[in-house]
């Protein structure tokens, strides 16, 4: 306290302790008014949804094109995958985007709205020849260096992959994702299947426990990272690294070719028969020309669209909104680095939208 | 200063007004312990799966593997301790040193007003600045220093590491410690300086003997919240500590190599956990750092009762 000014004495004080007081009283007294509700209500116009982050540019767009279309408004947090399961699981939400499918799924839809890739992108400043060409890698290759196994790029292993390219004997930085991602589920997916030792020592799944590298936060961060360090090597989504003119390998698929991933070669990968629920995993593909490090992405939903108070208006709306999404959605896809849905996803999809119902009853929704 | 008269009211009045305000202080005070209590019940109820499940793996085991179910946290626990230390040693000279100028030096300098206020704007700034930006910043600029340290050492290169997160924590808790020092030195009663240089001690010895062991207690005080601060600081270690959970025998290595603190841990696996013994095992991590937040603030407060004169 200030010498020679008692607050209680100086009139300004007074009010504003008077102001404190009642602010308090007000603040505490509150929450006593609060109204607590048990039940889930599901209000507002707009439609809902929440989940991955990869296809959230994608999504954006759509939806703000479906607004414009048709004047409903979606509102999409891209909180990832994880969360839009949660989400969905708390029937807070109308629909849920994960780039990994269920597994348990009891009562809930998968829908394809587009396809992804994981590339393994690299930074060797002194392979001349590396600029001309693709570097070379096979699924094996792959999970020795991120296994820590090979640990320099003058390993005869790789060299034999690329020859006529005079590798320099650096050391490999591995960079991999810190936070759990949809991207780590692809890329690990797909070296669970091609790899015994991968299988074994790490599995698959959205977090893991990497044996050497470092990590960065998003795609965004292990893209960083990599154009930093020198014989940094890490995956990320091909979209990141077309954005970035970052180089990426041509990697050996099933057939024995060595494919460069672009969005024609992943559409290629989806050209596989698909389930009915569509829940399928296409990494390490049949397809001849397709990239192996390809996936799906999927909205989840439920196929009783009655539940937290939702309408009937709102459960059209919705399989009106997926309808448009799998279809006429489609156009937005190649400017924004996504690849196509093939057809006979299309038509899975479509049977699964028609699948849904309202206390039991098919639903009617304009197409 | 006017003295007013008493005519507003009657005396019931101003009892009235005094025990309206006793109870909110009282009642702001009780939320205050409330909200630790509710804060520290509900991460313990939310961890206890994990608890059950961890046991006693959990703080000596370094495997963190959400695929196997295996959650140990050593590594983070050390690569927690070793960057809020680490930041410590480097910023508590340079907060020091910059509270005794301020205090001490530059008031007798003719035109030191405007040194004090520049400095003491600049330092303040430093705690305006979002941890982000400390992040970006320190990816910028930090790691590049370190990897070319790490090159002439023959370290593998990683420039992300331990040691850029405690660089960074160290500008990041510096306006802290140097702000609260800066307000103990001050007050310092003037008479036993006085009483010091008739003795004829220097300025040296008197800043030395008599000015920073009267205000040792708060300069304490200050480093306790600073650590504090240091240990849950979150966004800008992640985007610099390296993400890796390794743990090299060799300290140098493991200074200069990537690493990770539960904070870090925390911010970047808790949207995406699905599996409930692995959400639990995260809230875990924050039950734990909640304790040893508490374990140091006590720490500091013994200290401060220790040193005070």
């Amino acid at each position: 306290m200030k010498k020679g000014l008692a607050y209680g004495q100086n009139r300004i004080g007074r009010r504003l302790l008077g102001t404190l007081m009642v602010f308090l009283l007000v603040m505490l007294g509150s929450p006593v008014f609060a109204r607590g509700s048990k039940e889930h209500r599901i209000r507002g116009e707009e439609l809902l949804g929440a989940g991955a982050t990869f296809p959230y540019p994608l999504y954006s767009r759509m939806f703000h094109e479906y607004g414009r279309l048709r004047g409903v408004k979606v509102n999409y947090q891209a909180i990832g995958s994880g969360g839009g399961i949660r989400q969905l699981l708390s029937k807070t939400v109308d629909f849920g985007a994960t780039d990994a499918f269920m597994n348990n799924a009891e009562g809930i839809l998968h829908i394809p709205t587009c396809l992804g890739a994981v590339v393994v992108t690299y930074n060797l400043p002194f392979a001349k020849e590396l600029t001309a060409r693709r570097l070379r890698l096979s699924p094996e290759v792959i999970s020795d260096i991120f296994l820590g196994k090979i640990r320099k790029w003058g390993d005869p292993k790789i060299s034999k992959l690329n020859p006529g390219v005079s590798l320099p004997n650096m050391d490999i930085t591995v960079v991999h994702r810190s936070d759990g991602s949809g991207t780590t589920f692809i890329f690990s997916d797909y070296l669970f299947k091609t790899s015994e030792e991968w299988r074994e020592k790490i599995g698959k799944g959205k977090s893991l426990n990497w044996p050497v590298g470092v990590g960065g936060k998003g795609n965004p961060g292990v893209a960083g990272l990599v154009k930093q360090i020198r014989g940094a090597v890490g995956y990320v989504e091909l979209v990141y690294a077309v954005q970035n003119n970052m180089p990426y390998a041509a990697i050996r698929n099933r057939n024995g070719k060595f494919v460069v991933p672009s969005l024609n070669t992943v559409s290629l990968a989806a050209d596989i028969d698909i389930p009915g629920d569509t829940r399928v995993s296409i990494t390490d593909t049949s397809a001849k020309e397709g990239y192996p490090i390809s996936s799906f992405t999927w909205i989840i939903f439920y196929r009783e669209q009655h539940y937290s108070n939702r309408s009937i208006e709102r459960a059209k709306e919705l399989l009106s909104l997926l309808w448009w999404m799998v279809h006429d959605g489609q156009r937005y896809t190649k400017a924004l680095g996504y690849a196509k849905l093939p057809e006979a996803a299309v038509r899975r999809a479509e049977a699964i939208i028609n699948s849904a119902v309202y206390d039991g009853k098919p639903i009617e929704f304009g197409r | 200063m006017k003295m007013r008269a008493r005519y507003n009211g009657s005396e019931n009045k101003i009892k009235l007004k005094e025990w309206l305000f006793r109870m909110v202080l009282t009642a702001a005070g009780v939320t205050i312990v409330l909200l630790l209590g509710g804060i520290f019940f509900s991460l313990f109820v939310k961890a206890l799966p994990a608890i059950k499940h961890n046991g006693f793996y959990f703080i000596r085991g370094s495997v963190w593997n959400p695929q196997s179910g295996r959650y140990g946290i050593f590594s983070f626990i050390v690569g927690t301790l070793l960057t809020s230390f680490i930041a410590l040693i480097i910023s508590v000279p340079s907060a020091l040193a910059i509270s005794v100028l301020l205090s001490e030096y530059l008031p007798g300098y003719r035109n030191g007003r405007f040194f004090i206020s520049f400095l003491k704007n600049a330092t303040d700034l430093l705690a305006g600045v979002p941890s982000v930006i400390y992040g970006f910043w320190g990816l910028v600029f930090v790691t590049p220093v370190i990897r070319y340290f790490e090159e002439l050492l023959h370290l593998p290169v990683y420039g992300v590491s331990i040691l850029a997160a405690s660089v960074v924590l160290a500008i990041m808790i510096l306006p802290y410690m140097a702000s609260i020092s800066r307000e103990v030195i001050a007050l310092v009663p003037a008479e036993l300086k006085e009483a010091s240089y008739a003795l004829g001690a220097t300025r040296y010895e008197t800043v030395g003997g008599v000015v920073l062991r009267y205000s040792a207690s708060g300069i304490v005080a200050s480093i306790v919240l600073a650590l504090g601060r240091a240990m849950g600081e979150t966004m800008a270690v992640t985007m610099l500590v390296g993400n890796s959970n390794r743990l090299p025998a060799n300290i140098l290595r493991f200074i200069l190599g990537p690493g990770n603190t539960m904070a870090s841990v925390i911010a970047n696996e808790f949207a995406e956990a699905t599996n409930s013994v692995y959400l639990s095992s995260l809230t875990e991590i924050g039950l734990f750092l909640f304790i040893i937040s508490l374990i140091l603030n006590g720490i500091g407060k013994w200290t401060v009762r220790r040193f005070a004169l």
